[in-house]
């Protein structure tokens, strides 16, 4: 296992490599001159060429590359050119895990019952909450949710955060954020339990395990649940870029400081720095969730894990 | 059981199906009559209305402006599909070219041009939409080409599949041994077998297409002022949800209309396909 986990990680390097590489190169065709959208039209030329040599504008682009490469490679992501704070204090990944571990918890148990009881009201049940999950852009189920149990029913805070030093009133600002991004995924996870489990409880194995007396609840939790988890994780896996995406437009709409507006804010502002490393974390987050994906492969299935 | 049926049958057959080709075929109809049916100009202001409850003569209440809510729905169905529909087809298109170049070469090439996509993938696709959109600026064709972009990658691995399994087979062999070019294979030979799966993928495409102008526009990002698009509808009844919800809420439900059309007929298409995992 110890060789496989590394082999994956070796591998995870050129992917990672050209992709700082891409974000290099996209953040440098933005158009516009950071400088002179910071300090403005009025802005002297000796301000402007000022303000290009600290945010290290003025060297050639190969040398920026390998400044921004080493920095990286120190897990140093610079300090925002606009907000003059480091760019890692920015980052706030709690809203996505959440939506996530939601995701898993409500939708692995509905997938399987719908599967068991096929056709049943827990079926329909499991097949509405998927159509619908999948049909809801995040940032209006997140408006409907707000409207709903923030503004007619008062159950909840209007804007989604609260210090984190203040434990309960941030919980309670987390729960809506949170179920926003959770029903989503549950729809993904629901749907592709409810079908793996059906191909692994007409297996030929599932049917011996019951021959011989193996208790229902354990042939189908442990025995079919095992084989129709491959499935589940590819699209845990896969769908973690449309997660990222959609916390985006959660925290704008829950008004949660997070990556959303700071990624909106600095395309806006053209700051370099904060872009690069935002890009930096999402990729990072993605080529990780990726590593983790195949991770989980070898864990749920001791074959993948011989190649 | 009665005779079995064919997926053209089943597909007739199937409720979900068919309830969401009427539902998506109505709101194209709706589109495309937008200058007929919609009851006031779109970008008309009336200051004395601003931002009015719906009634007898706005149903579905008026913005800021004053422009009727109802018309400017109806006339963002137009912007909404029509993105959503260009940029698929570019991504299918393009995504399928490289797709299936980079099979059928095989070798070195194909790796070259699969890591390429690999990493392309590797950023999320709304991020990587706002970025190509700050990019190249919010004008229609820029938008499209954005939403067009980040489909790309994907279409390209449906594509690439089949493709590696259909050169070894006879009958591209045959072809070779005819003397037919490369080109004429893949046009002729490879492309017909691999449209199938372009088009399935396709189809769950347009939904995420449309999802992402939406989301692109209600950030800020989409086409510019007065032009009337759902997610500028609701990002501006998202400024004024305390006073004026239906400015919000009635936009939602036709993107929430479209996005369940879309998914039943996807769900539809892919149960007459595959009948194990059908209901009943």
């Amino acid at each position: 296992m110890l060789r496989f986990v590394a082999l994956r990680l070796v591998m995870a390097l050129p992917t990672l490599w050209a992709v700082l590489t891409l974000v290099f190169v996209l953040v440098r065709i933005v158009p516009g001159d950071p400088a002179l959208v910071i300090l403005g039209d009025q802005a002297t030329e000796q301000a402007l060429v000022a303000l290009r040599h600290r945010m290290g504008l003025d060297v050639p682009l190969w040398d920026q590359y390998l400044q921004f490469m080493g920095a990286v490679l120190r897990g140093d992501l610079g300090i925002s050119m606009v907000r003059n704070r480091p760019v890692w204090g920015e980052v706030a990944l709690e809203l996505t895990f959440v939506g996530i571990l939601l995701g898993v918890v409500m939708g692995l148990p509905l997938g399987v019952l719908a599967a068991q009881h096929r056709g049943g009201w827990i079926d329909a049940v499991a097949r509405w909450t998927s159509l619908l999950g999948l049909s809801f852009p995040a940032f209006i189920s997140g408006i409907l949710m707000l409207l709903l149990l923030a503004v007619e029913l008062p159950w909840f805070p209007v804007i989604g955060n609260a210090p984190f030093a203040n434990p309960p009133a941030h919980f309670r600002a987390l729960v809506l954020p949170a179920l926003n991004l959770g029903f989503i995924m549950v729809a993904y996870v629901a749907r592709v339990t409810r079908s793996g489990m059906l191909a692994s409880l007409s297996e030929d194995y599932i049917r011996t395990a019951r021959a011989k007396g193996v208790p229902a609840r354990l042939v189908v939790w442990r025995h079919a649940l095992r084989n129709a988890l491959i499935p589940v994780v590819t699209v845990v896996g896969l769908y973690f870029g449309i997660l990222i995406g959609n916390s985006v437009l959660t925290e704008i709409v829950f008004n949660r400081p997070g990556l959303g507006k700071l990624i909106v804010g600095a395309l806006n502002d053209r700051d370099y720095t904060m872009l690069q490393g935002l890009m930096v974390i999402y990729a990072l987050v993605v080529v990780v969730a990726n590593l983790a994906t195949d991770l989980a492969y070898g864990a749920v299935d001791p074959r993948i894990r011989v190649r | 059981m009665g005779a079995p049926k064919g997926i053209a049958g089943r597909a007739l057959g199937n409720r979900s199906l068919m309830a969401g080709v009427i539902l998506l075929l109505l709101i194209i109809v709706l589109a495309v009559l937008a200058p007929w049916i919609s009851p006031y100009d779109p970008n008309d202001q009336d200051a004395i209305a601003s931002l009015g409850a719906p009634n007898a003569e706005h149903w579905f209440g008026t913005d800021f402006f004053g422009r009727d809510v109802l018309s400017r729905v109806i006339w963002g169905a137009r912007v909404s599909l029509f993105v959503g529909a260009v940029s698929t087809a570019i991504s299918m298109l393009l995504g399928g070219a490289i797709g299936i170049l980079s099979g059928y070469v095989g070798g070195r090439f194909d790796q070259a041009v699969m890591a390429v996509m690999d990493v392309l993938l590797s950023f999320p696709q709304l991020i990587m939409g706002l970025i190509i959109v700050a990019l190249l600026g919010a004008n229609l064709s820029d938008l499209i080409l954005a939403i067009a972009i980040t489909a790309v990658p994907p279409f390209a691995r449906v594509a690439r599949g089949p493709t590696l399994s259909l050169k070894e087979r006879d009958f591209v062999e045959a072809g070779r041994a005819l003397g037919f070019s490369n080109l004429r294979i893949m046009l002729v030979h490879i492309l017909p077998n691999v449209l199938d799966d372009l088009i399935v993928m396709g189809s769950l495409w347009l939904a995420t297409a449309i999802r992402t102008e939406a989301s692109l526009s209600f950030i800020g990002l989409g086409l510019p002022p007065p032009t009337a698009t759902w997610g500028s509808i609701i990002r501006e009844g998202f400024e004024n949800l305390l006073d004026a919800p239906w400015l919000a809420v009635f936009p939602s439900l036709a993107v929430l209309l479209v996005m369940l059309a879309l998914n039943m007929i996807g769900d539809g298409l892919r149960d007459a396909t595959d009948p194990k995992a059908a209901v009943s």
